[in-house]
């Protein structure tokens, strides 16, 4: 079934690592195999964050080992090494847990692409996000669960996207959960609710363009489906419109930048959003308690129609 | 009903029909007006509608505030306030008798479904599949809707003053949905008798696959279902929307003559349309 949230303050900042915590919490019935975040911090702009995994936490269906933790010790010093070559700089870094790290990284290049495929040359490893604000946080467990093992209720910053998840595509592990990074572009990330039925034939013609996929979920096809559009000159919105007529399948999913936050529904509208917009604050959820967990007194909501596309700047 | 008395033959009865002797088991039951007093309907109450109280559902989850209702109607409450819905799902389901209910606030998924006879309003919105199955009894939401508003009802009026989301009114088998705002697509989804005012716009694919019943619209049709067909409107028709539109308090001043009527072209199964040997044949 899944659950998705999402909220933008616009002009200020705010709480969203507590904030989507009481969302996604709110909606754990719909799924909590996994729950992700993808947070989108208030930071100087300067360096990179760079969120990536060496080794799996691993649930029932999934394809991935869970391995010593000296495996991922010899994995992190190859990053290291990697990049090093790269001519980036490793400014902070922080291992949350054996397998899940925190790096800001002074890395001068905005094409992330080399970075990237340099890194993630390594077996075992995959960057959940990288970019100036963006953080992408998912594990195994309910909201609650992560946030705590993470230490994100302290997080300060303008909107973020979430996701709790029920796995029926693909196995119960971190590289199939959401939010997924429109990979290579900074500071883009995605969650969805829904099902996609041409994924295959999306995913065999976009890995013919040189895009990389790193699960087999078909919610992963539309941040690498956005990132191919946005690489050949779209805009964002230009990109999600397309993906309307170009995803086949029952879907709602929110995709968020380093400035924007955006909603997409398919054409059938068989996947549940509901939406608060205010002047300075808009939060969706798949359920109206979601929405209620941070704006608890009497608002009005609305279901967004089939085909909807829109997009909110901070 | 007035063929009832008559002593010609129905059309079903010609083709065959409704002469068969049931024998064992069987569902058919044959309501004895001289036994109404031996007539119980479970899980019903007696209440004053004079009698009145509030229940704060804040702290409450739908399995505990529902049977607090039903608690509270079992002590003779006949309007109870619910206050702090706060967008749960579930709340006010299976009542069966008569009742005000009023909620001060939204409610989330599966709100007053399967309900047969209370009048209630509820001061917010509503989620997905508002009023399931409701059988008879009003149901007033002063806000917007989800999806599947009204799914399957089989009678009463089930009214929304704001917008409505995908497939209203699927699968309705009775009573009257009626919106004052908008409704997304596939409003009527296999409808199968009832009535829907729409005042507002509809999405696309409207009345698919319908088998009967009638839409009407007040504003742009995004497109037709399949086998779902334009009709004239009559004065009947015309009658008819003026006094439902006063009960559900909406649409004052509204031009019914905007109004599009779309009914069931009936091309998609064996209807009316075919001879009664080849009915036969079908069924």
């Amino acid at each position: 079934m899944c659950g998705i949230a999402g909220l933008i303050h616009r002009g200020k900042s705010s709480n969203v690592g507590s904030e989507l915590q009481g969302m996604l919490q709110a909606l754990k019935h719909r799924g909590e195999d996994s729950t992700g975040y993808a947070l989108y911090g208030d930071t100087d702009g300067k360096n990179f964050i760079m969120r990536f995994k060496v080794g799996e936490n691993v649930g029932e269906g999934s394809s991935s080992i869970m391995e010593d933790v000296s495996v991922y010790d010899e994995r992190k010093k190859i990053v290291d090494q990697h990049i090093a070559e790269i001519g980036a700089k490793v400014i902070k870094e922080e291992r949350i847990l054996p397998y899940s790290l925190r790096y800001e990284i002074e890395y001068e290049a905005n094409d992330l692409l080399d970075f990237s495929q340099k890194v993630e040359s390594i077996p075992g490893v995959e960057i959940l996000s990288m970019g100036k604000s963006l953080e992408v946080i998912k594990d195994l467990g309910n909201a609650k669960v992560v946030c705590d093992r993470y230490n994100l209720d302290k997080l300060v910053g303008t909107h973020a996207i979430g996701h709790a998840r029920m796995a029926t595509e693909s196995g119960v592990d971190i590289k199939s959960a959401h939010p997924f990074w429109g990979y290579p572009f900074s500071d883009v990330s995605v969650v969805h609710n829904g099902q996609l039925t041409n994924y295959w034939n999306n995913r065999r013609m976009l890995e013919n363009k040189g895009m990389r996929f790193m699960s087999e979920c078909d919610s992963e096809l539309i941040a690498v489906y956005l990132a191919e559009k946005m690489r050949n000159g779209a805009t964002l919105e230009e990109g999600m419109k397309e993906s309307l007529t170009g995803l086949d399948g029952v879907f709602t999913y929110f995709v968020a930048t380093k400035d924007s936050l955006g909603m997409a529904k398919d054409t059938m509208a068989a996947k549940p959003l509901v939406l608060y917009e205010s002047d300075d604050l808009v939060a969706m959820g798949s359920e109206e308690i979601a929405i209620r967990s941070v704006l608890p007194q009497e608002i009005d909501t609305y279901d967004p129609f089939d085909g909807m596309v829109k997009v909110w700047q901070i | 009903m007035a063929n009832l008395k008559t002593q010609e033959k129905t059309k079903a009865q010609s083709m065959g029909l409704h002469t068969e002797t049931l024998t064992g088991k069987t569902q058919q039951k044959f309501f004895n007006p001289d036994e109404a007093e031996n007539f119980f309907y479970w899980g019903t109450h007696d209440v004053d509608f004079n009698k009145r109280t509030e229940l704060d559902v804040k702290e409450m989850d739908c399995i505990t505030a529902n049977k607090e209702i039903d608690n509270l109607m079992s002590q003779g409450f006949g309007t109870i306030v619910i206050k702090n819905p706060q967008g749960k799902h579930s709340l006010g389901v299976g009542i069966l008798n008569k009742l005000n209910l009023i909620f001060e606030g939204s409610l989330g998924y599966f709100g007053v479904g399967s309900i047969d006879g209370p009048v209630v309003r509820i001061n917010g919105r509503v989620g997905w599949s508002c009023a399931e199955n409701m059988m008879a009894g009003k149901v007033v939401i002063e806000k917007n809707a989800g999806s599947c508003f009204g799914a399957a009802i089989r009678g009463g009026d089930l009214i929304c003053k704001g917008s409505v989301g995908a497939r209203t009114g699927i699968d309705q088998k009775g009573g009257t949905i009626i919106i004052g705002g908008d409704a997304g697509a596939f409003t009527g989804f296999m409808m199968q008798r009832g009535r829907i005012i729409i005042l507002g716009d509809v999405g696309i694919n409207l009345g698919d696959s319908m088998y009967d019943g009638t839409l009407y619209i007040g504003g742009k049709i995004g497109s037709f279902g399949s086998d779902a067909v334009e009709s004239p409107m009559t004065k009947s028709d015309i009658d008819w929307i003026e006094r439902k539109l006063k009960v559900a308090e909406i649409g004052q001043g509204f031009d019914i003559s905007k109004i599009t009527k779309v009914v069931s072209g009936k091309k998609l199964w064996n209807y009316d349309a075919l001879e009664p040997t080849e009915k036969k044949g079908a069924i």
